[in-house]
């Protein structure tokens, strides 16, 4: 049997400390993979830490109430008869995960399999061979290698997603069902010269695609039409690399509230806005939504899902919206992760509704609902915060009639939504009346041009103010 | 211009020359009386006399050598090797004493010689007469070195040798003897050595080649385009000095490269190419630089074995599909 | 056709000496005698590097031959060409210089021990590979036939190029074409440890001339006196039309074959050296001088004074000369039209 260390999870991009609310086991309780051992509180939202390994609780180094940055050793997994005394010595101290020392000779660890768990056990087998494996980053292949164990929650990440911070991401196995990119080996991109030229012009990260030339290598055509938005042979492989964080404040915040102060101006300040707004004719969708809404045994259809759907459809045709501001290069994504602002009492969430482009309005509903109500009660786990491509903001129950928002980096924009106002409108008739609502579009111009959001903003009007088109 | 075969252009370069300058001669086996083994040098002998038409018995390090010792004291000499496969018998003269002269007296004494005659792949002429003989030279600091692909190449190129003043290997194609182009009659038209030319213009794929493997490859180009594949053609027609900068900027646009070259590939003119592109362009390569070369076995005589011997239009095709990735083998 | 046999004149005809003629042989042949004294001392010092091979004891040869020729006749030599070269009338400050791979030399250092070139004297050379220089000489006899010129082609080398092929390609192609070339076999009887006996199934080195027709014979290749005989009538001949002529000249060297082969006893005996240096060339003519009263003792002291202060000079400059500076390795590889 092997030792699982537990760590102080990283449980989104900007995380990097973590407070232990509870401790949900207590130390000699039995531990099956999968089970949740605390509740964690971050900067965005209480999460649920589970375990990745299994055996006895046999030591907690972090006691409830007490915080531990990213990676420290919090507590520790293993059978009775496991000698754990290099690990959970009572005078341990908080340990970076540079500082974690590799598996000894003489610990009964195991290689890491790169294969997605299935079986309990597989977890705590890949646990115990990384210093400070966490919960990981979203990941692409998530969905595809989410094979869940017994024991793990249906949303338990697989073990082969894992990343440890301070390392690179790393791709996921090639066990995997839907692989990450072929190219990737050892952590290395198999790209052409060329390509990796035109990538690190255009901003296309290689590590998102798949390549298509020999053994998977990345070629020009590849980065090409990654670069394009088109589909070519490049298929996104994994999500992008998390963008670092700035450096920890201690701050007498509730984490939210810092994370919001932190983020906010960290925005504003060096991303260049811009803002596009546009009125959309409701009317059309409005009747449609009424008319879903009366099917028996059909979710109930927000304005805000029409408005996701749209922007999601819309951001497929255009990837120069759905990119994001690297430093050196734009970065493209071809999948609309879209970010859905949620009030909280003090403050606000942007859970993650993934792969918005491949879902239709009921699923989109049911999704965000979940997604908003999980939010609410500080339910989401750590996948469902993070990695949005573009963010809405509704404020339209507030009876705003339009407002613009902050971008979330590292997006590249987000959509202010107003209130569906009901307005006089001139009609070929003469004077009438119509369902308008305003949409401002905020756009970090590193990454696009004013007629670049126009005329995604223009695709979004025509989708709600044509919304059959959002059935098909 | 006037349309005449290979041959025709090179015997009329050297026609031209010695009738430009007293100091250049023809020196070598059959190459007054006989008029030439290849009749490359027909007629010369009427019209220059044995003076400068110099008959040779068969001893190719000794008129090699006089060769030089004659470019030494102030002469311009063309040395014809019968064959290019007899220059090994020269090879001496022409590595230690042709190539290093200028060097070794510290500038005191150039060797303006050329030394030309027909070599490369022939027909069903087996192991010791039928082989890609460049790679010898061309690897002498010292030595330049052509291989002209085209009649209009060979007569502008030979004039450029005979005008040098440094050795110059000049090795033609008795395949390609009876080619007809399309030559400059102009005596002051010469191509300068060390200056690529490019065959075919495309733009998916860089083909470089020269000789009867161009031709080849100007094949393979039509097939392709049939595919919608675009192949430029870089013919180097001087091997050295090499024309890198035409092949590269050629690279630069296509990003892909296949080298084709009768020879055995190991360490031949392929390697060299594939290394200069890599240590000069490599950010520009979508693919690995490609080889098509001659099987590593010597010139068999059977037919279907001599076939199967140098690069075929059908290898260089799969080269060329390998290096765009449409060969059906990416993941694509 | 003159084919003599190679029994040597007992005393090398005298007609024509005078003490000026004995003034400039004697200083030739000592002056090589110490240069390459010197340059065995720098050798010594790790001043010169590489192959270093001796001339001493084979200076009658150059400087016998070198006298019955014009100074716009061409020579050319294997790689023991000091002395021809100092003999055709290089500057012996620019001859060590090379030696000592220095910017003065006669190829900027960039030729050495076994590659001098002086193209001011019309020396064609120091070739190392035996016997690649006689299809060059015959070249060069092409070209002055080719010119219409009266000059004359010397063209050195020893007994062990005569079983290389481009000996017989070369005295052929002379002969058959008529170029105005002599080729001087200096037979020291070892090409490197490996006698002639062991090397030639024809030891009479001078009848490998009558095979291609043309004037030969041997000749005592330790009298300054004969030698400068035998090659003024080959030189005769040649400039008349063109004749070539083989001279074997049957000399010995009194060092081994290279620095690397100091004693050279390994493949001859002492005893064998030195019964050979009784007849070493400068003493001969020395006495010959002495005895026909070209010159005094007074002037053989003072000859051999000069003669050790230029040598002494020589070493000096070569001391004094730069190293080339590192451009010049990429120079003159090919000449710039």
């Amino acid at each position: 049997m092997a030792v699982t260390k537990v760590v102080m999870p990283k449980l989104s991009e900007q995380m990097e400390m973590g407070k232990i609310i509870k401790w949900l086991k207590q130390e000699g309780d039995r531990i099956q993979s999968g089970d949740i051992l605390a509740e964690v509180e971050t900067d965005k939202a209480d999460v649920e830490m589970e375990a990745f390994g299994s055996g006895v609780l046999r030591k907690i180094l972090v006691p409830a109430g007490s915080q531990a940055p990213v990676g420290t050793l919090i507590g520790v997994i293993a059978e009775p008869s496991e000698d754990i005394s290099q690990l959970g010595g009572p005078d341990m101290a908080p340990q970076t995960p540079q500082a974690a020392q590799p598996a000894k000779p003489s610990e009964p660890t195991q290689p890491a399999k790169p294969s997605a768990p299935a079986t309990a056990g597989a977890g705590a087998t890949e646990m115990a061979n990384r210093p400070a494996a966490v919960p990981p980053m979203p990941r692409r292949e998530d969905h595809a290698a989410r094979t869940p164990s017994p024991a793990a929650g249906p949303e338990a990440p697989p073990a082969s997603t894992r990343t440890a911070p301070g390392t690179p991401a790393r791709p996921s196995a090639p066990a995997a069902p839907m692989p990450a990119a072929a190219s990737l080996e050892g952590g290395r991109v198999k790209a052409s010269p060329l390509a990796r030229k035109i990538a690190a012009q255009s901003g296309v990260d290689l590590k998102l695609l798949q390549g298509s030339g020999p053994g998977g290598r990345v070629v020009r055509r590849d980065v090409e039409a990654a670069s394009a938005g088109g589909g070519g042979g490049a298929r996104p492989a994994v999500m992008p690399a998390v963008a670092p964080g700035v450096e920890f404040e201690d701050r007498p915040l509730t984490p939210m509230r810092a994370a919001i102060a932190k983020r906010m101006p960290l925005s504003k300040a060096p991303v260049p806005h811009f803002y596009v707004t546009s009125e959309i004719a409701m009317d059309r969708a409005w009747s449609l939504r009424e008319e879903l809404n009366a099917l028996e045994g059909q979710p109930k259809i927000s304005v805000n899902d029409f408005v996701i759907r749209a922007c999601a459809v819309a951001l497929l045709h255009h990837s120069g919206v759905n990119a994001s501001f690297q430093g050196e290069s734009i970065r493209v994504f071809h999948r609309a992760h879209v970010g859905i602002a949620v009030a909280l009492d003090d403050g606000l969430i942007t859970p993650v509704l993934r792969d918005a482009h491949a879902k239709g309005l009921a699923q989109i509903a049911v999704e965000a609902r979940d997604l908003a109500e999980r939010a609410r009660h500080r339910k989401l786990r750590a996948p469902e915060m993070s990695g949005a491509t573009f963010s809405i903001s509704n404020l339209g129950m507030l009876d705003v009639t339009e407002f613009s928002a902050i971008i979330n980096p590292p997006e590249g924009a987000i959509l202010a939504v107003g209130s569906v106002r009901t307005v006089p409108v001139v009609t070929e008739d003469g004077l009438g009346v119509g369902r308008r609502m305003m949409l401002t579009l905020s756009c970090d111009h590193r990454v696009m041009d004013g007629a670049m959001g126009a005329r995604f903003l223009q695709d979004v009007k025509r989708l709600l103010e044509e919304p059959l088109r959002l059935l098909v | 211009m006037a349309v005449m075969t290979y041959r025709e252009a090179l015997n009329l370069a050297l026609r031209e020359e010695m009738k430009r300058d007293d100091r250049v001669f023809v020196i070598g086996e059959e190459v007054g009386l006989y008029e030439g083994a290849y009749k490359v040098t027909q007629g010369l002998l009427k019209e220059f006399g044995p003076r400068r038409i110099v008959d040779t018995p068969i001893a190719e390090s000794g008129f090699t050598g006089v060769g030089i010792g004659a470019a030494m004291t102030g002469l311009r000499p063309v040395v014809e090797m019968m064959t290019f496969n007899f220059a090994l018998l020269a090879l001496d003269q022409i590595v230690n004493s042709a190539a290093k002269m200028n060097y070794m007296s510290g500038g005191q004494f150039n060797v303006p010689i050329v030394i030309r005659g027909p070599g490369g792949p022939a027909h069903q002429l087996a192991a010791q007469h039928s082989q890609s003989m460049e790679v010898y030279f061309y690897h002498v600091p010292g030595l330049k070195v052509v291989r002209p692909s085209t009649p209009m190449d060979a007569k502008g190129l030979l004039k450029s040798a005979i005008r040098d003043d440094n050795p110059v290997i000049f090795i033609e194609s008795e395949t390609l003897y009876n080619i007809k182009g399309e030559v400059p009659e102009d005596p002051d038209f010469v191509i300068p050595l060390g200056q690529a030319a490019v065959r075919r213009e495309g733009a998916d794929v860089t083909v470089v080649a020269y000789m009867g493997m161009m031709y080849r490859a100007m094949e393979a180009a039509e097939e392709l385009e049939k595919d919608g594949i675009s192949v430029e053609i870089v013919d180097p027609r001087t091997l050295m000095p090499m024309d890198t900068e035409t092949i590269l900027a050629s690279v630069r646009k296509t990003h892909r490269v296949v080298v084709v070259e009768a020879g055995a590939g190991f360490a031949g003119m392929g390697s060299e190419i594939a290394a200069e592109i890599q240590e000069a362009a490599f950010d520009d390569l979508d693919a690995p630089v490609e080889r098509v070369t001659g099987v590593p076995a010597p010139m068999p005589y059977a037919r279907n074995l001599e076939k199967a011997k140098t690069p075929s239009k059908e290898r260089i095709v799969e080269a060329i599909r390998r290096v765009c990735y449409q060969d059906g083998n990416g993941s694509h | 056709m003159a084919q003599k046999t190679a029994i040597f004149q007992k005393s090398a005809p005298a007609a024509g000496i005078d003490p000026k003629l004995a003034r400039a042989l004697y200083a030739d042949m000592v002056l090589i005698r110490r240069f390459e004294e010197k340059a065995a001392e720098g050798y010594a010092l790790g001043k010169i590097g590489g192959f270093l091979h001796l001339y001493i004891g084979e200076e009658a040869v150059a400087v016998g031959a070198t006298s019955a020729m014009r100074p716009d006749d061409y020579a050319i030599a294997a790689y023991r060409e000091h002395g021809h070269c100092l003999a055709k009338g290089s500057d012996p400050k620019r001859v060590m210089a090379e030696l000592y791979g220095r910017i003065d030399g006669l190829s900027k250092g960039k030729g050495g021990s076994m590659h001098l070139f002086d193209k001011s004297v019309n020396f064609l050379g120091g070739h190392a590979i035996v016997g690649a220089h006689l299809p060059l000489a015959t070249g060069a006899g092409f070209s002055i036939k080719y010119r219409g010129g009266d000059q004359v082609v010397a063209c050195y080398f020893g007994d062990g190029a005569v079983p290389e092929g481009e000996f017989h390609e070369a005295m052929n192609l002379a002969a058959l074409w008529k170029l105005p070339v002599i080729f001087i076999c200096e037979n020291n009887r070892y090409a490197m440890g490996t006698s002639l006996e062991r090397a030639l199934a024809e030891t009479e080195i001078w009848k490998f001339g009558r095979a291609y027709n043309m004037p030969s014979e041997a000749v005592d290749g330790m009298d300054v006196l004969a030698i400068r005989d035998v090659i003024g009538q080959a030189v005769a001949r040649a400039r008349v039309d063109g004749t070539p002529s083989l001279i074997e000249a049957r000399t010995y060297r009194f060092r081994g074959h290279s620095m690397r082969d100091p004693a050279g006893a390994v493949y001859r005996t002492k005893e064998e050296v030195e019964r050979e240096k009784l007849r070493d060339p400068i003493a001969l003519f020395r006495d010959r001088a002495l005895k026909a009263g070209w010159l005094s003792e007074d002037d053989l002291r003072s000859i051999e004074k000069d003669v050790a202060d230029r040598v002494d000079e020589a070493v000096a400059f070569a001391d004094a000369s730069p190293e080339p500076p590192i451009e010049e390795l990429l120079t003159d590889i090919f000449k710039e039209s």
